[in-house]
Parts: structure tokens; C-alpha cells; sequence
């Protein structure tokens, strides 16, 4: 198995990476080469959603790209999302909901809520349900979950 | 370097020309899995499919009637419009697949190749009867699904092939899909089916997932609703539903495994035929039978 070099652009910055294997996901080599630990891995079958982040806009589990693929797109993980210190009004409203307990599954969350707000500004709780369906969370139960959603539709439609 | 991505299809068609023995990746949703419980390795090189926009583009053809679809169109985009209106038993199984991520990455082109006997598309695809291009650096042949999908995960695909494309008659007629899981998301089909009306030739075909090794046609049901039709009015009787329900779990040889019994995918898939024929056509309470 040959060694892998390439280069990824996470975040708006270039990542060289070095030694990955043939077949490396993108979820591994962003935490264990690129020292972004903020993607997390659960399943590595694409069931839990912990580990999505953005590539070219869309949406992905990224224990299901192969790494070297990613040359050349715009990789956005949950370290790329807001500055540290100044939360994004997704980030806030978890926070001001209490749909943050263990935090395992947050940052997945983080970005699929992102991903479904852009999309959709005013979605309906069963919306919320069927789109955020590919990220679990063992411990809220999911109801401050919709709630911070949709204090996030609500702020932003109040700021429009 | 040994993993390719290729920016056009000539490339990626003579990539895999040297290289028979690599591995195609297109969403990653299947083969990633795989990489990662480590049942599959890739030992030669591997080609990206996801950025070559031949088979990332469909196009529609009003003349003929026909939608391609490359290969590497995903479900998201399959969901959306003018696609879902052209196509809409394509969009509806779409929407049954995965989660948003899992929509958004996988493809038509790697649900054909993975040829899974639960693979959400394939029975929309058998029911239009899709043809399928197939390329190689020595040339391409055009097949029919039912040719291409020979067994349980199992193509007639030959080393140095690849799917370009899927050409799909546009049809008059409703057309749907509909599948039985353990919850209402992300859940892969205990049995599904796809029914398409064709009100032209006064045809109605379904095709049938996971109740047998491949998707499958019910040529019976298909004859015995086609003619019980009355298609001026578009008019069916109950009884010629339920009959048409017991003729498709007839048609049906599932195996009982870990997701469920043989005998209750049989029950099931001749329940959502019979909901599907009973959403395609109004059933004429008042007449004989
Ligand atoms: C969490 C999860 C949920 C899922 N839910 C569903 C579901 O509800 N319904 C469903 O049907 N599937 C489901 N799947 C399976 C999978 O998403 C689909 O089968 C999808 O269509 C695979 O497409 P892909 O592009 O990701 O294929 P890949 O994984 O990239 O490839 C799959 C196979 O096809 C081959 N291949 C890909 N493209 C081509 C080509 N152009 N020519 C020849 N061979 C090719 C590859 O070599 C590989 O063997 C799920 C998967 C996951 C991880
Ligand atoms: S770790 Fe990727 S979906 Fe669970
Ligand atoms: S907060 Fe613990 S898994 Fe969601």
C-alpha cells in the first residue's frame, strides 16, 4: 500500500498531507493529519452524522469520502464555522436551548443545521426531523434540538 | 499517486483502460462503508468518478421522449426540479434514501454498480425499463437494466467497463414508488416497489425490490391490471386491485434474514402494490365486482 500525498484546502487554508493510506477517509485524515479534531467519529458507515462538514457546499459524512478525492474543494469542517469566541447564532442557540449535553454529536449537528437553514428558512418541526435525520444524538431526545432550529428561523426571519 | 480523478469521461475511460483491475468511487456510500470494516481494500488504483461533469449532467429530449441521466447524478439532484417532474417515481424513491448527507453524495450510477437487491432506484429503473450505456477504452454498448442486474450484488459489468449514462422514456401516466422499512427514515427496504402507468400504450409495469436476488418484474400483474383497466374512465374495481396484490406477492421469492421474514416481505410487497395501483388509478366502488 502506497503512501499518499496531497494537499487539502480545509477552511480556506491548504493542508499538506503526508502518509495517508490508500482509502483514508476524509473524517481520519482531518482529525489524525490535520489536527482538527472537531469532525468526530462514531460509526464510520454514515449512520450517525457526527463527522459531517462541508464539501463544495454539499452536505457530507466524512468517514465516507475518500480523502485524496477532496483535492481541490472547499472543505468547511465545524472548526471553519464561526471564530472561536464568537459563536454563530446556530452554535448560540444550542447553547440557549439546552440541546447540548454530552456534545459528542453537536458538531454534526452544527453543520447539518447550517446546511438545512440555508436551504429552507422557515422549515416546519417535521422538516427539521426528516433533514437532520442522518445525525443521532443519544442523549437530548431531540426536542431542544428542533427548539434552538427554530429560535435560529425565528431570529433570522425577525432580522430580515 | 494512486488515486485518480479524472475531469472529463475520455479520462476516466482511459485511466481504467490501463488500469482494469481499479476501483471506481463515486459517492463513496457503498464502497466507503466497505473500506472502512475493512472488507474491501484498495490494493490498485482507485478512480474518482466525482468530478467529471459528463457524468454529473442529465439532459432532457423532447423529441424522443428521453431523460439521460449521467451516472454520477445524485439523489439530491434527482430530487429536485424539472428532473422530479419528468421523472417522478425517481424523485419519490430518492427521497426514501438515507439522510440528507447520504442523498447528497450517493448516486444512480453507484446504486446500479453496488446492483444491492434493496437499491432504492433499481425498481424505478426496471419499471421504465432503462437502458444503460456502458463505456471502455475499446468502445460502449447500450444494455437493458434488466441485463445489467444479474444477481445479488451482482453486475454483467466486465473489468474496464464503466456506466455512463441511463436513458429513461419520459411516460403519460402516474407513476410512484413506495417501501416498507422498520421506521421512516434512513432505513434501507424490507420491500419496496415502483409502479408506472404508461396511459399510450394502456400498459402498467412494477418492478419489485428486495423479495428476490435482483429487482423483479411481474409479467402476471402486469397483464391481468393492464386489462382491467377501463382506460377512458381510468377506472379500477377493488377487486381487480386485490387480485392484482396477491398476483405481485405471488411474483415475489424473498429470503427471510436479519431485516425480516420471507413470508412478511411477500405479504408486504403485494400490500404496497395494491396501494400503489390504488394511488394510480380511482377505484370504481360501484362497479361489477
Ligand atoms: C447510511 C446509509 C444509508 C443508505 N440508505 C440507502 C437507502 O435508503 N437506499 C438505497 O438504495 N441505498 C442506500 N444506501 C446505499 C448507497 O447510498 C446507495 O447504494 C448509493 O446509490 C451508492 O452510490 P455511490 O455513488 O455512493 O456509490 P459508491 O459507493 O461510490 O460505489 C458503489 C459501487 O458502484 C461502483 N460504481 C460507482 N459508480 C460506477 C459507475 N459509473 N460505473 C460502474 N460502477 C460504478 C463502485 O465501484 C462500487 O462498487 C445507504 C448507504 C448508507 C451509508
Ligand atoms: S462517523 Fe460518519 S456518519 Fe458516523
Ligand atoms: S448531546 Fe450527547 S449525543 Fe447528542
Amino acid at each position: 500500500m502506497s503512501n499518499q500525498f496531497f494537499t487539502l484546502r480545509v477552511n480556506g487554508a491548504d493542508h499538506e498531507i503526508a502518509d495517508s493510506w490508500l482509502g483514508e477517509s476524509l473524517l481520519d485524515v482531518l482529525r489524525d493529519r490535520a489536527g482538527l479534531m472537531g469532525s468526530k467519529g462514531a460509526c464510520t458507515q454514515g449512520e450517525c452524522g457526527s463527522c459531517s462538514v462541508m464539501v463544495d457546499d454539499s452536505l457530507v459524512c466524512s468517514c465516507l469520502v475518500m480523502a485524496a478525492t477532496a483535492v481541490d474543494q472547499e472543505i468547511v469542517t465545524i472548526e471553519g464555522v464561526a471564530p472561536i469566541g464568537a459563536p454563530s447564532d446556530v452554535q448560540q442557540a444550542f447553547v440557549d436551548a439546552g440541546a447540548v449535553q454530552c456534545g459528542f454529536c453537536t458538531p454534526g449537528l452544527i453543520m447539518a443545521v447550517h446546511d438545512l437553514l440555508d436551504r429552507t428558512s422557515e422549515p416546519t418541526d417535521t422538516e427539521i426531523r426528516e433533514e437532520l435525520a442522518g445525525n443521532v444524538c443519544r442523549c437530548t431526545g431531540y426536542g431542544r434540538i428542533i427548539e434552538a432550529v427554530q429560535q435560529v428561523a425565528v431570529q433570522r426571519g425577525g432580522a430580515k | 499517486m494512486t488515486v485518480s480523478v479524472p475531469h472529463s469521461l475520455d479520462d476516466a475511460v482511459r485511466l481504467l483502460g490501463e488500469h482494469p483491475d481499479a476501483m471506481l468511487l463515486a459517492g463513496g456510500t457503498d464502497a466507503m462503508v466497505e473500506i472502512n470494516d475493512g472488507h474491501r481494500r484498495p490494493n490498485a488504483m482507485v478512480i474518482a468518478l466525482n468530478r467529471v461533469p459528463d457524468l454529473r449532467s442529465w439532459r432532457h429530449d423532447p423529441v424522443s421522449g428521453t431523460v439521460t441521466i449521467g451516472a454520477g447524478v445524485t439523489y439530491t439532484e434527482l430530487m429536485q426540479e424539472p428532473l422530479a417532474e419528468l421523472l417522478p417515481a425517481l424523485a419519490e424513491a430518492s427521497r426514501t434514501v438515507g439522510s440528507p448527507q447520504i442523498r447528497n453524495a450517493g448516486t444512480l450510477g453507484g446504486n446500479l454498480g453496488t446492483c444491492s437487491p434493496a437499491g432504492d432506484g433499481l425498481p424505478v429503473l426496471s419499471a421504465l425499463d432503462a437502458e444503460i450505456r456502458i463505456v471502455s477504452s475499446s468502445g460502449e454498448r447500450t444494455i437493458s437494466v434488466h441485463d445489467l442486474m444479474v444477481g445479488v450484488k451482482q453486475t454483467s459489468l466486465l473489468p474496464g467497463e464503466l456506466i455512463a449514462e441511463i436513458d429513461l422514456k419520459v411516460r403519460a401516466g402516474w407513476q410512484g414508488y413506495a417501501k416498507v422499512g422498520v421506521r421512516n427514515a434512513m432505513v434501507i427496504a424490507v420491500a419496496s416497489a415502483c409502479l408506472a402507468v404508461d396511459s399510450e400504450q394502456r400498459r402498467v409495469s412494477i418492478a419489485l425490490g428486495s423479495v428476490g436476488p435482483t429487482v423483479l418484474r411481474c409479467a402476471d400483474a402486469e397483464q391481468q391490471l393492464s386489462n382491467a383497466v377501463d382506460w377512458t374512465s381510468g377506472a379500477v374495481s377493488p377487486d381487480a386491485i386485490r387480485e392484482f396484490g396477491t398476483l405481485v406477492s405471488a411474483a415475489s421469492t424473498p429470503i427471510t434474514d436479519h431485516r425480516s421474514t420471507a413470508e412478511y416481505r411477500s405479504h408486504a410487497v403485494g400490500v404496497l402494490g395494491a396501494r400503489l395501483a390504488r394511488r394510480a388509478f380511482a377505484t370504481s366502488e360501484g362497479a361489477a365486482g
